[in-house]
Parts: structure tokens; C-alpha cells; sequence
């Protein structure tokens, strides 16, 4: 382990070089901890197998179409559609892969001789999972001990729903989430994008980091147990403590504000990048009457906005919805990005709600290198998220694209675990490291 | 040998509002001591922020308040004095970690940006978190949550297609600021710890905000797709919707066994081949048809229990009332009590992880400078005229 620190040290500036972790988690919550540890230089290895490949399965060639279709190069599955998946790729970036059927003896033995190796284990199974393999915590800690191991669940290790099958959107509705991301008058809805479990994960890699800390100054390792649930729950802690104080329940406000008026999001023009479908449009807080002042000059000052009603923060709090209206009729005349940049230019707190082309070519998120270029085997040369922040010592980057399936299984087996070329063909033909995953199952 | 995972760790907290706030409740609840400098003679704004008991405005009950800034020490201390300045470098040279979200520029117009501060104490990790970073064109606009959900991509992507995109409830992009900021700076700790290397992390709203939006951008770049919104469903998965049951909305989805689910639900046709496909996204229109009405038949409740069962991963759709009775919750002691001097006992939201060796430990947010004796005279030992002057002159 020293020696392959002083390897990667040498390599590169990274904040977490040396850091091994090995990686069982699947979908997204465990693999977005494991990205954000990855980005920072840790040497993340995931343990997939063909059963479970975290990758969708081997699916037949084809154009689907679609979101699911767009999720491939150039929409197309390919020979190896488990090496094209959009999803897989973003949040897998920087990583290694291996495959090992830990439900065959020899998979754990080889496991267990990575865990020896290794700072971390991440692990997202319902929790019988991992007992099962004969590989909970009390044996990974006999194994080695200064192993920090986290399991991630939807509900937790413990309690009635501890076996409960959920996956990130159930959690969202279970934490109150969903019933609050709603229009004011409509039913529930729910965020579009995987809101718990990138929640849950960077709770992770805060957890995995602070038990490291841990274990630099006593040599303890541990077992974190993690609860999608609880982690998703403090981002409500408003509403919730709003319930405990005075036993109400919050209620759907979409796009506004409890005291911030106007507040919302109105409609603009969109010229390019298109928003045909789904209209442009454009988000404005006004938080003070300095503001809406501000606000008023910067629309001209029509002769509405004269009226008393809205010279008080509270008269535009009991006027919004007329209020809105009034803006609305005014941004809708002009494009979303050039409104954006004058209102700014006024002092206004104002944003394009970007959809994902303008996302792309943000002026902004470019001139800070936000996006950066990979160049995969198999899925070509593309865009990705990069770093979620800058660090000015170990800024971190995208050094290696998504792993293929097995791609790594000499490196991780003959180099470090000094494994001889018969072994590692031994752990091929026996079934235990796979070189492809089982076909996709309709039904 | 230390109580709590970061007990060794002592952070400075120049931060207000959420997200900066959120980062260092992570830190002090799993054990750093963490000093909140609060601006005389207000404080953090989130002590005027809401809610209150019974809707009266007082700065030591704000509820925002009290949950954020758990396990805190405050002092007070106008950085703009010249006498302040010099405390706080003091305060600097003891410090691991400093947490700021001032507007960038802030801190060098105070002469404390991070090449200053680092030559007092160049172990120092000082994290900014700002609602555009501390560079770029934006660096110097204005924000807000909406304005950074929006320009962060997450808002086009939330609601229903045709009606207008729709804001996450609460602050969704400053606890997602927060938490950035929180794994950034345990990330330098762990270089830091093994050189003694300090350094300056910068956190921004917009890009904490465009790094969770699932595979959207790289969708982008693999096909040109551009991404909208699908209002309570799933852009990949069929099904994977909130939908009415006979008594109140379920979060429906089908899980890994799709015969297991037709079955379930008592719906046969669910097995023909279009449907029982991957692509069976095509047909969402006729596949929540032919659930739907098996839902209206059945309580939430039942289908949620007997689902589960089943391994189907159905889910309630909770109101924030109804997570305090809620039997998991219940059994894993989910939510805590904390007493508090002024505002009383009340239940907050528990840790959001369990550590075996290092359990989080929640005590009370700090009244504004409850800790002025503490620190000032007790860390940096100057004497109770000294408090005094300080006092006098507004710089405390």
C-alpha cells in the first residue's frame, strides 16, 4: 500500500492519493459517494459481476429512442451497451472495475484479499445482502482492521423496514420531498433528477472522510450505517422544525417564497439552443424594497408598478399572484439569457432557467473548465460534469474515463494483489471474474 | 484519545444563511469545535428568518436557526474594525478550518483573503462558498436558491412539461452548497493531514447544483438529446410515478421483477411484450392506465405493507405531519430532542449517519456570543476590561 502511495503521489497532485476503496454499490447514491472520493484522486475499485453489473445488463443492439435511447452514443446500445451507458459513465469516471462472484467462495476469498489492501468498503445492498457473501463487517474488521465500511439502505440496518425495497425516488416521497415539490394547486411530483440518492451520497463521502480523520489519529476503523432516509431528511429540517414549534404542516408553494415577493419564475422568449417544447424562461427574486425598485426602473417603470399595493413588501406578498402576472407579461417579451444579463447588470437577482443545451454552454461554467472532455473506448470523446468544486492545491480532474466491464482485473489481481497469470485465469474459467454481463431479462 | 471523529478539529465559521451553516453543523455535530463569528448586534440573518413559535420573530428561536448551528459555539466580532481584525487573526492562527459565504471580494476588502490568511497559518483550509465562485463572469451577480436552481439546470428539469419549471421546496442549492462544502474541506483535511498543506476551496451554488443532475449533460453530449421535464415520472424507468390510491397518492415503481408486479397488481395484460419490455417507457399513457385502477381500489397503506412483501418497492407519499408517527423512524430513534434555554424542548432532525465508534452528538445551537468569555478570554486570554472595551466600542 506505501508503495503504490508513493506511485500515485508522484503522478499526480491529488487531495486523496493513497486512498484505496473498494466499491460494491450500484445505481447511483453509493456511486455518486464514490465519484465525488474518485474526482479528489482516491483510487476507487469497483466489484461488479455478471449477475449485477450496475451497468443495465448485456442489451440486444439497438436504436431505442428516447431518453433511455439518448442515454447511448449517438443513440445507439452498440456491441456493449453495458460500456455506453450514459448514466454508468458520468458517475463511474476515475474509477477502476473488476468483476468477482462473491456468491462463489473464491470471489470472497479474493475479496477479502482486497479488503486487506484497501481503506474502504462501500456497499449499497438491502442488509442481508452482504451477509450472505459472508462478508458484513465483523468479518471485513477480522480481515482487516482498520477497514472503514459504510452500507448504504434505504431505510437502515436496523428497525420494521429494515428489508424494505426502495430506490431513491421512494425515498423522496418518504421524507416528505415529494409532496412539497409541487405547484401550489397541483398534486405531488417529485424532482426530476435523483435528488436522495446524490443527497445520500455526498453524506457518504463526507462519513467515509471524517472516519478517516478518525483513523489517521487512533488507527480505528469503523462501520457507518447510513439511512438514505435520515440523510435526506435534514434538508427539510425548516419544515420540519416549523412542525415541531407549531404542529403545522408544511404546504406546496412551487415557485414562491414565504416573504420574498415578486418571487417565481416567469415566462421569456428563447431564440436558440431549443426550448420549443418547454418555452424559456426565468427566475427573479426581489428580497427587498431597495430591490424592487431597482427591479421597477430596470422594467422601465410602466405605470403599474406605481400602484401602492406593491410598494410594501407585504402588499406584494398579498398581491402576488397579480403581481406575477404583471412580470410575466413583461419578460415574456424577451429572450431568457438576454434578460438574465441585464437585470444582473441592474443589480437583480435574476436567472435563465437553463435548460440542459444552455446548461452546456454556459459562458460562466466554461470559463471555469465546469465541463470537461473524456475520451472513452468505447463511447467515443464527450462532455462530462467535472469537479463539483476547485480547490487551489489538489484541484482534481477527470483523469480516466468509465471503467469497461473487467477492464481492470489484471491490473487489480496480477498487480496488486500479486496474483500469477494462471491465477487470474484460474478466476476466468471458473466463472468468478466475468468478461461480460448476463444479457438484460425482459420481465 | 478522541471522543468524536473531528474532536481534534477547531473551525472558524464566517458563514450565515444555509449553506455554509449546514457544512459546519456536519463538522460540529461529528465532533469539531466550531466557533460561529457573528456580526454585532444582529448576528447570522437566519436568527431573523422563520419559523418562530407561534410566528413571534426572536433571534434565539428562529427554527432555521436553532437546527442549523447544533453543536456551536458563538462569538461576536465586527471583522470591519480594525480591533476585530485583530482578533480574529489571532482566532486564524489557532484554526483548521475557516468556512466562509461572504460575496467573493468580501474577504479581500476586509484584508482577510486567503493568501493573507494563509501566511498567518498556512495549514489553514478556507473554504468559500459563493452562489457563482469566486472567479468568472457571474462571480460578482447576485443569487438567491430559485436564481441557482434555475441557472444550475435542476429547475428545467423539475414539473411538468407545460407548465413552467418548478423550484425544489425550501433551499435545495444552498444545503447542496453546504454539503460540497463540507466533502471538499474533509478532503483537504486528508491531504493536509499527511503534509501540513492548507489550501483554499471555492464552492459555488450553480456548480453544486449542475453536478447532480443525473447523466443529463452527458446525454447531451453523447446524442444531442436535450432533457426536459416528465412532471412525477421517471425519465427512464416505466413505471415510476406518485399516482392516486384509494385513500391518498403512492409512489409507484415496478422494481427488478416485472412479472412479480403484474401479478401483484392483478393485471395480466401487463405481461404482453410491449409492455413487459425495457422500451415499455413508449406506452407509459397505457401502462399507469391499466394500474390505475387497481390502485383506486386499495389503501395506500395496505399496497405500501403487502408490496413490500412482495419486494416491490412501493413508497408513501408523506406529509411533513406524518414523519414523526412514522414506525421507522420511531424504531431507529430517527429524530432527536434538544433543550434549549429560550426555545424549550423541541424535536429536530437526528444524524444523517451512524458511526460505531464515533457517534454524531447534537447539543444546542449558542445563544449570539454566548461563548465572547469563553474564547476571548478563556482561549486568547484577554481579561474582562479588555471584553469590556471591545463591548463599548461595538466590536463584540
Amino acid at each position: 500500500m506505501q508503495q503504490s502511495r508513493s506511485r500515485v503521489l508522484t503522478k499526480h497532485k491529488q487531495g486523496l492519493a493513497g486512498l484505496r476503496v473498494i466499491d460494491l454499490s450500484q445505481i447511483f447514491a453509493g456511486p455518486y459517494a464514490t465519484k465525488l472520493l474518485a474526482d479528489m484522486g482516491a483510487e476507487v475499485i469497483r466489484v461488479e459481476c455478471a449477475a449485477r453489473s450496475g451497468r443495465g445488463g448485456a442489451l440486444p443492439r439497438m436504436k431505442p429512442g428516447g431518453a433511455f435511447g439518448a442515454s447511448f452514443p449517438d443513440g445507439d446500445t452498440g456491441e456493449r451497451s453495458y460500456n455506453r451507458f450514459a448514466y454508468y459513465n458520468e458517475v463511474n469516471r476515475n474509477k477502476y472495475a473488476i468483476t468477482l462472484d462473491l456468491t462463489k467462495s473464491l470471489g470472497v476469498e479474493v475479496f477479502k484479499r482486497l479488503v486487506r489492501i484497501s481503506d474502504v468498503v462501500v456497499e449499497n445492498f438491502t442488509p442481508r445482502v452482504m451477509k450472505n457473501f459472508g462478508l458484513d463487517y465483523p468479518v471485513l474488521r477480522m480481515t482487516n482492521p482498520q477497514i472503514i465500511t459504510i452500507s448504504l439502505s434505504g431505510y437502515g440496518q436496523d428497525g420494521p423496514y429494515r428489508d424494505y425495497v426502495t430506490y431513491g425516488e421512494g425515498i423522496e416521497a418518504m421524507v416528505g420531498l415529494s409532496q412539497l415539490t409541487a405547484y401550489p394547486d397541483g398534486e405531488p411530483l417529485k424532482p426530476g433528477v435523483a435528488y436522495a440518492d446524490a443527497t445520500s451520497g455526498l453524506h457518504a463521502a463526507f462519513a467515509i472522510l471524517a472516519a478517516l480523520h478518525h483513523r489517521r489519529l487512533t488507527g480505528m476503523g469503523q462501520y457507518i450505517d447510513l439511512a438514505m432516509r435520515e440523510a435526506v431528511t435534514p434538508i427539510l429540517g425548516e419544515a420540519i422544525m416549523d412542525y415541531t414549534m407549531n404542529k403545522r404542516a408544511a404546504k406546496p408553494m412551487g415557485n414562491r417564497h414565504p416573504v420574498m415577493a415578486p418571487h417565481g419564475c416567469y415566462r421569456a422568449q428563447g431564440k436558440d439552443r431549443e426550448n420549443k417544447k418547454e418555452g424559456a424562461w426565468i427566475a427573479i427574486a426581489v428580497s427587498s424594497d431597495e430591490e424592487w425598485r431597482a427591479f421597477c426602473h430596470a422594467m422601465g417603470d410602466p405605470p403599474w408598478t406605481r400602484d401602492e399595493k406593491f410598494a410594501s413588501r407585504s402588499g406584494r406578498l398579498a398581491n402576488r399572484e397579480e403581481l406575477d402576472r404583471l412580470i410575466g407579461e413583461w419578460t415574456s417579451r424577451y429572450d431568457h439569457i438576454e434578460l438574465m444579463n441585464m437585470l444582473q447588470g441592474s443589480g437583480i437577482k435574476a436567472g435563465a432557467v437553463f435548460n440542459i443545451a444552455e446548461l452546456a454552454h454556459d459562458p460562466h461554467l466554461n470559463e471555469r473548465g465546469f465541463f470537461e472532455e473524456l475520451s472513452h473506448p468505447e463511447a467515443g470523446t464527450h462532455l462530462y460534469p467535472g469537479v463539483s468544486w476547485r480547490m487551489s492545491r489538489t484541484p482534481g480532474r477527470l483523469r480516466l474515463p468509465a471503467p469497461c466491464f473487467g477492464e481492470h482485473n489484471r491490473y487489480v489481481f496480477g498487480e496488486l494483489l500479486g496474483m500469477s497469470d494462471e491465477e487470474v485465469s484460474r478466476l476466468a474459467d471458473e466463472g468468478v471474474s466475468a468478461s461480460e454481463p448476463l444479457p438484460y431479462l425482459e420481465a | 484519545m478522541p471522543h468524536q471523529a473531528l474532536s481534534s478539529l477547531m473551525v472558524l465559521d464566517l458563514s450565515e444563511n444555509i449553506s455554509g451553516p449546514y457544512s459546519t453543523k456536519l463538522l460540529a455535530d461529528y465532533g469539531a469545535e466550531v466557533i460561529k463569528i457573528e456580526r454585532p448586534p444582529l448576528g447570522d440573518s437566519s436568527r431573523r428568518a422563520g419559523p418562530f413559535p407561534n410566528d413571534q420573530p426572536d433571534p434565539d428561536k428562529s427554527g432555521l436557526f436553532l437546527f442549523l448551528n447544533t453543536s456551536k459555539k458563538s462569538v461576536t466580532l465586527d471583522l470591519e474594525s480594525e480591533g476585530g481584525a485583530q482578533i480574529f487573526n489571532r482566532l486564524v492562527d489557532r484554526a483548521d478550518i475557516l468556512v466562509e459565504n461572504f460575496r467573493p471580494g468580501a474577504m479581500a476588502s476586509l484584508g482577510l483573503d486567503y493568501e493573507v490568511l494563509a501566511e498567518i497559518n498556512p495549514a489553514l483550509i478556507m473554504t468559500s462558498i459563493s452562489y457563482f465562485g469566486q472567479w468568472g463572469p457571474y462571480r460578482d451577480w447576485d443569487g438567491s436558491d430559485i436564481i441557482a436552481q434555475a441557472m444550475g439546470g435542476l429547475m428545467g428539469l423539475t414539473g411538468e412539461a407545460d407548465r413552467e419549471p418548478l423550484k425544489l421546496p425550501g433551499s435545495q442549492a444552498e444545503f447542496q452548497a453546504g454539503l460540497n462544502a463540507a466533502v471538499a474541506t474533509l478532503s483537504a483535511l486528508y491531504l493536509r493531514d499527511e503534509t501540513g498543506e492548507g489550501q483554499h476551496i471555492d464552492v459555488s451554488l450553480q456548480e453544486a447544483v449542475a453536478s447532480i443532475l443525473e447523466a443529463s449533460v452527458t446525454m447531451y453530449s453523447y446524442s444531442g438529446f436535450v432533457r426536459g421535464r416528465v412532471g412525477s415520472r421517471n425519465h427512464l424507468q416505466c413505471p415510476s410515478r406518485v399516482m392516486p390510491a384509494k385513500d391518498r397518492f403512492i409512489h409507484v415503481q415496478a422494481g427488478a421483477n416485472w412479472d412479480h408486479f403484474s401479478t401483484f397488481l392483478e393485471a395480466p395484460k401487463l405481461m404482453e411484450p410491449h409492455f413487459a419490455s425495457i422500451l415499455r417507457y413508449n406506452y407509459a399513457d397505457e401502462v399507469e392506465g391499466l394500474i390505475q385502477p387497481w390502485l383506486e381500489k386499495h389503501e395506500a397503506g395496505e399496497i405500501f405493507a403487502t408490496g413490500q412483501e412482495w419486494r416491490i418497492p412501493f413508497a408513501l407519499v408523506l406529509g411533513i405531519d406524518e414523519l414523526m408517527a412514522d414506525p421507522q423512524y420511531e424504531a431507529r430513534g430517527s429524530f432527536q430532542e434538544i433543550e434549549h434555554p429560550l426555545a424549550g424542548r423541541l424535536v429536530y432532525p437526528g444524524a444523517p449517519f451512524r458511526m460505531s465508534e464515533t457517534p454524531a452528538e447534537a447539543g444546542r445551537a449558542p445563544l449570539l456570543g454566548e461563548h465572547n468569555e469563553q474564547v476571548y478570554i478563556g482561549a486568547l486570554g484577554l481579561s474582562k476590561d479588555n471584553l469590556t472595551d471591545l463591548k463599548e466600542q461595538g466590536i463584540i
